[in-house]
């Protein structure tokens, strides 16, 4: 059987349940609800305490409108930072290197911002279309131009995502089966290349974190703009 | 030395003695909302001794990363039993 580089990214069926069943259903077991409690157990305020930090930060550049997408913001956000980690552990399944699964949260949510705006205040969302202060002579152009940018967002967001996860987990792959191939032959090289192996695998978990940070924020984004 | 005598349906696994052991899977619920009802008790009892304490750290979670690394390794063996260490020989 021709073993490939991709074969990380095919979700094994097992006992007939796909493992990017299990994947997808992990984070919600992660976060347990806190109880009616004054104080709650240790584990449970930190993740209280950083959940409040995240949609804060999320929160601070919508106005009033844009609060009511606040738990849909926040508990997609903290979902796709919690599938990104879990990837990074050994033997798992990451779901977020699908694109069907980035694309089916990119889309529907990029549409809904663009009907609020056409709905609420139609001038305005077609007002954006067309930057302030450019030449007369320019605005068919730019129009075409801004309508090609507004439906090449949703696109644009699922592959984001998608291609920086996949690169990652490619590049940990080939790295470690480099220093795994070179170890017996040349230690020293095999040496620095664990190194960058190293290296790789922290800058896979900051991209992890941003990745999904950006995407959040993206769509929060167009909120703004539309609601 | 002789054990109180207790009704099987009521003893846990552990306390179940081998030569009992089908007749004690008889009495356990095996309906669709009996196994829910397990899955939460053992969800619940995994949560309040390790998660749920006032002070809990980070082995109550590690615990359960592990247990899902193994999860996914026994997912995937029949894909990585045919990885080689030479891949030409």
């Amino acid at each position: 059987m021709m073993m490939s580089f991709f074969d990380q990214f095919a979700s094994p069926t097992y006992l007939g349940i796909p493992l990017i069943a299990i994947a997808i259903a992990l984070p919600w077991v992660l976060y347990p609800t806190p109880s009616s409690r004054w104080v709650n157990n240790r584990l449970t305020t930190i993740q209280g305490w950083f959940i409040n930090r995240f949609t804060n930060q999320l929160m601070l550049p919508l106005n009033m409108g844009g609060h009511k997408w606040a738990l849909l913001l926040a508990s997609l956000m903290i979902f796709l930072i919690t599938i990104n980690m879990l990837g990074l552990l050994p033997y798992t399944f990451t779901p977020t290197t699908q694109l069907s699964f980035n694309m089916g949260f990119a889309v529907p949510l990029w549409l809904a911002t663009v009907i609020i705006g056409m709905r609420n205040q139609p001038t305005v969302a077609l007002g954006h279309l067309l930057p302030e202060g450019t030449p007369i002579l320019l605005i068919p152009v730019l129009i075409i131009i801004e309508t090609i940018s507004l439906f090449i967002r949703p696109l644009a967001l699922g592959v984001r995502l998608t291609a920086n996860l996949t690169a990652g987990h490619l590049l940990i792959q080939l790295i470690a089966t480099a220093v795994f191939v070179l170890l017996p032959m040349m230690p020293t090289v095999a040496i620095l290349t664990a190194t960058v192996l190293f290296l790789l695998t922290l800058l896979e978990i900051a991209v992890a974190m941003i990745q999904a940070y950006v995407f959040v924020l993206l769509l929060s984004l167009y909120l703004q703009e539309n609601v | 030395m002789a054990d109180k005598p207790v009704a099987l349906a009521q003893k846990r696994l552990m306390d179940v003695k081998l030569g009992e052991l089908p007749s004690w899977l008889g009495t356990r619920d095996f309906t669709p909302n009996g196994l829910l009802g397990s899955v939460r008790g053992g969800y619940e009892r995994y949560f309040n001794k390790y998660i749920n304490v006032k002070k809990g750290g980070i082995g109550g979670v590690a615990m359960f990363l592990v247990g899902y690394i193994a999860l996914s390794y026994l997912w995937e063996y029949d894909h990585i039993k045919h990885d080689r260490w030479r891949k030409y020989h």
